[in-house]
C-alpha cells in the first residue's frame, strides 16, 4: 500500500506540532478523511499531534480502520525528540521549530495560520518553500499539499552562520580581527 | 516711570529666556546630529580591553538567534555581560543561564567574565488593548530608566521585538546628555523576509542603531544602510 514500500511493520510517524500557539484548524485539517488517507497512501503509518492551547480534540484512532494512528498531546518541553523520531513533519509557521526540523534534514510541511493579525510569518515560509527546502500549505489545502509532495525535491538547507556578524560587530567596535 | 522700568526688565528678562531657551535647543540639535554622526562611525579607541554588554533577549525563535550570535562573540570581549528579557517570559532567561553555565565549564570566570540576568516590563503584550498600554508603557519606561542607570553598557545587543526599544532610546539619550556613550547592534529577525519589524524600523528610520544586520539580501536591497552578511539560523 505504501508508495515507497513501507510495510505495516516499519512506522513512519508524522509529527504535527503547533507550538505555543493555538493552532486549531491545523489541527482539525489533520482529522480530516482527506489528509489521514492521502498520508496513509504515502506511507505514514503514525500521527503524532502536539496541539498545544488548541481546544479541538482529534479522534484517536487505532490502526485496523485503514488509515494512520492518530495520537496527540498538549506540550511538551523539548520537541526534539519528536522531530528526530519523525519522517515527515507538519509544522505552524514559527522560526524555532521551522530551523529545527531543517537542521535535522526532516522533511517538513509548514502551515501558515490565517487567523494570526500580524502575519508576517508566512513571509519566512513562503521563502524558504521557494527555495525548496520546505513545502508550504494553508489549513484547506493540507491534503492537496500532502498529495503532491515529492519529499526527493526537497533541497537541503545549509545552516546559516553567526561569524560574519560576529566579526562586523567586533571589528566596529575596534578590537582587532584574529 | 517705575512702571515702564518694570516693563522694560520684564521684557529684558524675556528676552534672555527666550534666547537661552533657543541657544539650550541649538546646542542639543548639535550634540543629537553630532550623536548621529558619530554613531554611524566606527569606535577609533585602540582595541579596547573588555566592553561592558547589554543582551536584551527577546522570546522564542529571537532568543535562539540571538544565542546563535552569542556562542560565536568572544566572550573576553563583551565582559560583563547583563541579559535582560520580558518579565512575561520565562524561558529566554532560563536559556541565557544554560549559556553562560557552559562558558564556565570550558574556561575560567576571568576569562568569560560575569553575568547578570533581569527582567523588564513590557509595555504591551501581544493582544492588550491600546488603551490600557498607555499606563504599561510609562511603567515600563521607568524600569527601564532604573535597569539603564544600573548596568549603563557600552555595547547593546538586540534582535526585537518590542522590549529592546525602551532601553535603546534611553542609551541614545545618555549619548546625548553624555551619561554613558554606548553602540547599538539590531539584528533583524530572520522571520522578516520582506520588511522590517516595527522595532527594527524605528531603529532605521531614527538613527538610532549603529549597526542595523538584517537576514535576507532583499532587506538590503530595500534598506540600503542596513548590513546584510548572511543568517544567524
Amino acid at each position: 500500500m505504501g508508495e515507497k514500500g513501507g510495510t505495516m511493520k516499519d512506522k513512519r510517524v508524522v509529527f504535527v506540532t503547533v507550538g505555543t500557539t493555538c493552532f486549531d484548524a491545523l489541527v482539525r485539517a489533520v482529522d480530516t478523511p482527506e489528509v489521514k488517507n492521502e498520508l496513509f497512501k504515502k506511507g505514514y503509518t503514525n500521527i503524532l499531534i502536539q496541539m498545544g492551547r488548541g481546544s479541538y480534540i482529534p479522534t484517536k484512532s487505532a490502526v485496523e480502520n485503514e488509515s494512520a494512528v492518530l495520537e496527540y498531546f498538549t506540550f511538551s518541553s523539548s520537541i526534539a525528540d519528536y522531530l528526530k523520531e519523525a519522517s515527515l513533519v507538519i509544522s505552524h509557521a514559527g522560526s524555532g521549530s521551522i530551523f529545527e526540523t531543517l537542521r535535522l534534514g526532516k522533511p517538513l510541511i509548514v502551515v501558515v495560520n490565517e487567523d494570526l493579525m500580524d502575519n508576517h510569518q508566512s513571509e519566512l515560509a513562503e521563502e524558504l518553500a521557494e527555495r525548496k527546502h520546505l513545502l508550504c500549505a494553508r489549513p484547506q489545502t493540507l491534503y492537496e499539499t500532502i498529495a503532491d509532495m515529492d519529499t526527493r525535491s526537497l533541497v537541503p538547507y545549509q545552516p546559516g552562520d553567526a561569524e560574519p556578524v560576529a566579526k562586523l560587530i567586533s571589528r566596529y567596535l575596534g578590537f582587532p580581527d584574529d | 516711570m517705575e512702571k515702564g522700568d518694570f516693563c522694560i526688565s520684564t521684557m529684558a528678562s524675556s528676552n534672555i529666556a527666550v534666547l537661552l531657551t533657543i541657544g539650550v535647543v541649538t546646542i542639543f540639535v548639535i550634540r543629537i546630529i553630532y550623536v548621529l554622526y558619530r554613531s554611524s562611525k566606527p569606535l577609533h579607541s585602540k582595541s579596547p580591553r573588555s566592553l561592558s554588554t547589554l543582551i536584551v533577549l527577546g522570546s522564542g525563535g529571537h532568543t535562539a538567534e540571538m544565542l546563535n550570535l552569542l556562542y560565536v562573540l568572544q566572550k573576553e570581549r563583551f565582559k560583563p555581560r547583563y541579559y535582560i528579557a520580558a518579565a512575561t517570559d520565562n524561558m529566554s532567561l532560563q536559556k541565557a543561564h544554560v549559556f553562560e553555565d557552559s562558558l564556565l565549564g570550558k574556561e575560567t570566570l576571568e576569562e568569560v567574565g560575569g553575568a547578570e540576568f533581569m527582567q523588564i516590563y513590557r509595555s504591551r503584550e501581544v493582544g492588550q488593548s491600546y488603551i490600557t498600554s498607555v499606563g504599561t508603557t510609562l511603567v515600563a519606561i521607568v524600569h527601564a530608566l532604573r535597569l539603564m542607570i544600573k548596568i549603563r553598557p557600552q555595547v547593546i545587543l538586540c534582535n526585537g521585538p518590542g522590549t529592546c526599544i525602551p532601553l535603546c532610546a534611553i542609551a541614545f539619550l545618555f549619548k546625548v546628555l553624555g551619561i554613558k556613550w554606548s553602540s547599538i547592534f539590531y539584528v533583524e529577525s530572520i522571520a522578516r523576509v520582506k520588511k522590517l519589524s516595527l522595532s527594527g524600523l524605528l531603529l532605521y528610520k531614527l538613527h538610532m542603531a549603529d549597526q542595523l544586520f538584517v537576514q535576507w539580501p532583499q532587506l538590503k536591497e530595500k534598506y540600503p544602510r542596513t548590513h546584510y552578511v548572511g543568517r544567524l539560523m
